[in-house]
């Protein structure tokens, strides 16, 4: 049997387009709260999805007239992390000026919260404000930017393995807690910080938290899962990634009862132009998108969607395509107890700093 | 025990509050227990924090840990150690809560003031206003090495840095004007323009200019925690903080000189001395008669204090490696060695090495304690201990008092540890008056009794200094 597609939704704000508010089910002023948190992760979590992702910078998400406020992704992944029982959850942290020991630990927790559902959608911060949001020196273009991301991922990898999984010894016997030698300093020096280690945090029930990142940004044996952007079918067949996973991105607006596709577009366009982020687009019928996925399953891993409107597409999406994808087993609903590595196919990694001496008794 | 008459007292109305501290480090949690959980399966959290709301505590608690513990360059392996960070721990427990106070340990040193001000925030919108944010500040380099700055504060200019880090916080908590949010899709806009406020603070420890991403939730800002017990820290809190955390809550004179001199810094700072709620850290053994709770007391301090722990504590205290002495028998003969590092790093410093040592060999021959038992009588562990008709009397008398406003506690046993005072206490206190019966509000800022946030209120007080 082939591999399922993993069906992703990223559920940040009210969807894809800018002016998605319009035509929200509720009110602005219902968007930053627990209860639309909870009702969104619900509703992904009931259709099927594997996971979602969640969108985050420390500038306003818009410009005025359209939303300008946000809460962070690793505090509304944890509260779903709290409120879902096996979809997986991969916030955005930026690395350009984040601290990476708080991202690790960020994550890591997120991992032992999630019981093993938790990944990192790694990205930039791109706008000179976000220096003078942080209050922090520029980090002045691309290979600036790269570097850090290369670095923050590399720290936040060695810290996650830094305690061994059995590092908990609660020996009474010696009064000891802790086994020190399965502790670790990670030593790490880069160009622009150090990392003395080990995290505070436990190593993750995954070992590694599964990290995603956009095609090109971090170096391939650092990332788990390549997200792909290209505005046809072919551009995502060509994508060689290097990662074990390649996830194409793909923006929907779908028919609805009362509307379809290409008029719910306009109606927005209207309003605030949709930005081309290079991205594959599909604007129809739920049975054209089912076919599209039908289509990508075999090229790609997985498919990350981005619905215009989060309210309108995620009903359709749920009602329609979902069902008909799982029914076709092109997509699979994720086990209960399954780790977000195990859902994708990915081993759980061994820890690069446990003794690989074969221990005497092993028969090898 | 007689009885607190509720008439003759300078707070007859009092009423106590607690809070729970679930610690991730020290050796007061008893891990070598059968009974003892995980520190860091989320099973474990949801317990203490449902069975404190049970409790109708006004907040669950949870340090910060940026560093592991070492002495002598080797990572301390005595004590539980291995916490989730506070905030992410924070709000996965705002979804399984309904009204407990969620309050994290947040350092203002190794962090920066725009990114923990919208955490914070974020946490307090999840919560629907149960945020809290415990100020703690740090200078060592030593921490430092896990983070992009290093160790680049001076000791001197830690609360400066504090200080400065709350401005720029406050601002960013108060950059949306109430109601901000458009409260249908047809306004003219997602939220009133000029309705948000740019933030720009250029000190000497900040450089921001941003436009805050979060309006202000039901309680207006996160409360404001604090533990310094220096005169700088009390005066920092006395300025800027809703809540102290000290030490001084188990003896009686000792908790009233705190809280007195708490408010006169109140006032001094142009502040009414009930604006701040003063909740001494504890520990509380409860038995079903006196001696069965010293009993149980013996039994948690020998399980806190094994063989092991008993020679590292010592061993700070005397700047020596005593790790193969016997903790069974007589202290140490050597004198301390005084040193500015002691090679122990995460745990806290003793003041003159001289005078404690002096002091324990005292007491030590007096009673013909072991080291063992001298650390187990004269360590800084503090709490209370008794029946729960005798501890609700107490702290009724605590409190009636204006010694405290409420405690703290810390469990030594994680998951279960917050049930005999839920269970039995708790009843006590509610039927002497001391001690709500259900919520009376949602947030933590209402469930503290607190006023509006500092910076928040229209008087005329603020603008006097400047």
């Amino acid at each position: 049997m082939p591999t399922p597609l993993h069906l992703t939704l990223e559920i940040d704000g009210d969807g894809a387009h800018p002016a998605a508010w319009r035509r929200a089910a509720h009110p602005p002023e219902a968007l930053l709260t627990p209860h639309r948190v909870r009702a969104v992760a619900a509703i992904a979590e009931n259709a099927g999805f594997t996971l979602v992702t969640l969108d985050d910078e420390a500038l306003p998400p818009g410009r005025a007239p359209d939303p300008v406020g946000r809460i962070g992704a690793v505090e509304r992944a944890a509260f779903i992390a709290a409120s879902t029982s096996v979809l997986g959850i991969a916030p955005v942290i930026s690395t350009t000026y984040a601290e990476p020991f708080h991202t690790s630990s960020q994550l890591a927790s997120l991992d032992h919260i999630s019981i093993g559902r938790a990944g990192w959608v790694v990205a930039e911060s791109a706008a000179p404000e976000s220096a003078r949001a942080w209050g922090r020196p520029l980090v002045d273009g691309p290979a600036a930017r790269a570097g850090e991301a290369r670095d923050s991922v590399r720290v936040t990898r060695e810290l996650w393995d830094s305690w061994e999984d059995d590092a908990v010894i609660r020996d009474v016997a010696t009064s000891r807690y802790l086994d020190a030698d399965q502790l670790h300093y990670i030593d790490f020096t880069g160009e622009t910080f150090a990392v003395k280690g080990p995290a505070i945090v436990p190593r993750p029930p995954q070992g590694q938290l599964v990290v995603f990142a956009p095609d090109g940004l971090v170096p391939a044996e650092q990332v788990d899962v390549a997200l792909v952007a290209g505005r046809d079918v072919d551009a995502l067949r060509r994508a060689s990634t290097g990662t074990p996973l390649t996830f194409a991105e793909l923006e929907v607006a779908l028919d609805t009862p009362t509307d379809t596709a290409a008029e719910r577009v306009a109606d927005l366009d209207r309003l605030a132009g949709w930005p081309d982020r290079g991205r594959l687009r599909y604007t129809g019928g739920a049975d054209g998108l089912v076919r599209l996925l039908t289509e990508l399953a075999p090229l790609v891993d997985g498919v990350r969607l981005h619905p215009l409107v989060l309210d309108e597409d995620l009903a359709v999406l749920s009602r329609l395509v979902l069902p008909a994808l799982l029914r076709a087993r092109t997509i699979a609903r994720p086990v209960p107890g399954a780790s977000l590595r195990t859902t994708f196919g990915l081993h759980r990694p061994t820890n690069r700093f446990a003794d690989r001496l074969t221990p005497a008794g092993d028969a090898r | 025990m007689t009885r607190t008459d509720a008439t003759d007292v300078p707070y007859p109305d009092a009423q106590l509050h607690f809070g729970v501290f679930f610690q991730g480090v020290n050796h007061w949690t008893i891990w070598s227990d059968p009974a003892s959980g995980s520190q860091i399966d989320p099973a474990s959290y949801r317990r203490v924090a449902q069975t404190a709301e049970r409790g109708l505590f006004d907040a669950f608690f949870l340090g910060e840990g940026l560093r592991l513990r070492e002495v002598d360059g080797k990572i301390h392996d005595l004590d539980v150690a291995g916490r989730p960070d506070a905030i992410t721990q924070l709000a996965a427990l705002a979804a399984v809560t309904e009204k407990i106070g969620l309050v994290s340990t947040s350092n203002t040193t190794f962090n920066e003031a725009t990114d923990l001000a919208r955490r914070l925030s974020g946490l307090d919108l999840l919560s629907a206003g149960r945020a809290g944010w415990n100020v703690v500040t740090t200078d060592n380099a030593w921490t430092g090495a896990n983070f992009r700055r290093g160790g680049y504060l001076d000791h001197a200019d830690r609360y400066l840095r504090a200080e400065q880090f709350l401005t720029v916080a406050r601002a960013l908590w108060d950059g949306w004007a109430d109601g901000a949010i458009a409260g249908s899709t047809d306004a003219p806009a997602w939220s009133a323009p000029g309705s948000v406020t740019r933030v720009r603070e250029h000190t000497a420890q900040f450089d921001v200019d941003l436009a805050p991403t979060l309006p202000r939730s039901a309680q207006g800002h996160p409360v404001i925690f604090q533990a310094g017990d220096s005169a700088e820290g009390r005066d920092f809190a006395a300025r800027n903080a809703d809540v102290i955390f000290s030490a001084h809550g188990t003896e009686f004179d000792d908790a009233l000189a705190f809280a007195d001199d708490i408010r006169n810094r109140l006032r001094a700072a142009g502040r009414p001395s009930d604006d701040l709620r003063i909740l001494p850290g504890t520990e509380i053994i409860i038995g079903a008669t006196e001696a069965e709770a010293e009993e149980k007391r013996r039994w948690i301090r020998f399980s806190q204090v094994t063989p092991a722990t008993a020679l590292n504590v010592a061993g700070l205290l005397w700047n020596l490696d005593l790790t193969d002495r016997d903790a069974d028998g007589p202290l140490p003969a050597e004198d301390p060695v005084i040193a500015e590092n002691s090679g122990a790093f995460g745990s806290r410093r003793i003041a003159d090495p001289r005078e404690t040592v002096a002091r324990w060999r005292a007491q030590a021959e007096a009673n013909h304690w072991s080291l063992r038992e001298t650390v187990i009588a004269l360590g800084p562990q503090r709490g209370h201990q008794g029946t729960p008709a005798g501890l609700a009397e107490k702290f009724l008398h605590f409190a009636r008092h204006g010694a405290v406003d409420g405690f703290n506690i810390t469990p030594y046993l994680i998951p279960d540890g917050l049930d005999d005072i839920v269970n039995l206490l708790v009843p006590e206190l509610q039927e002497r008056g001391g001690y709500r019966t259900e919520y009376s509000g949602s947030t933590l800022r209402e469930h503290l009794g607190l006023r509006e946030p500092l910076t928040r209120r229209a008087t005329a007080t603020s603008r006097q200094a400047g």
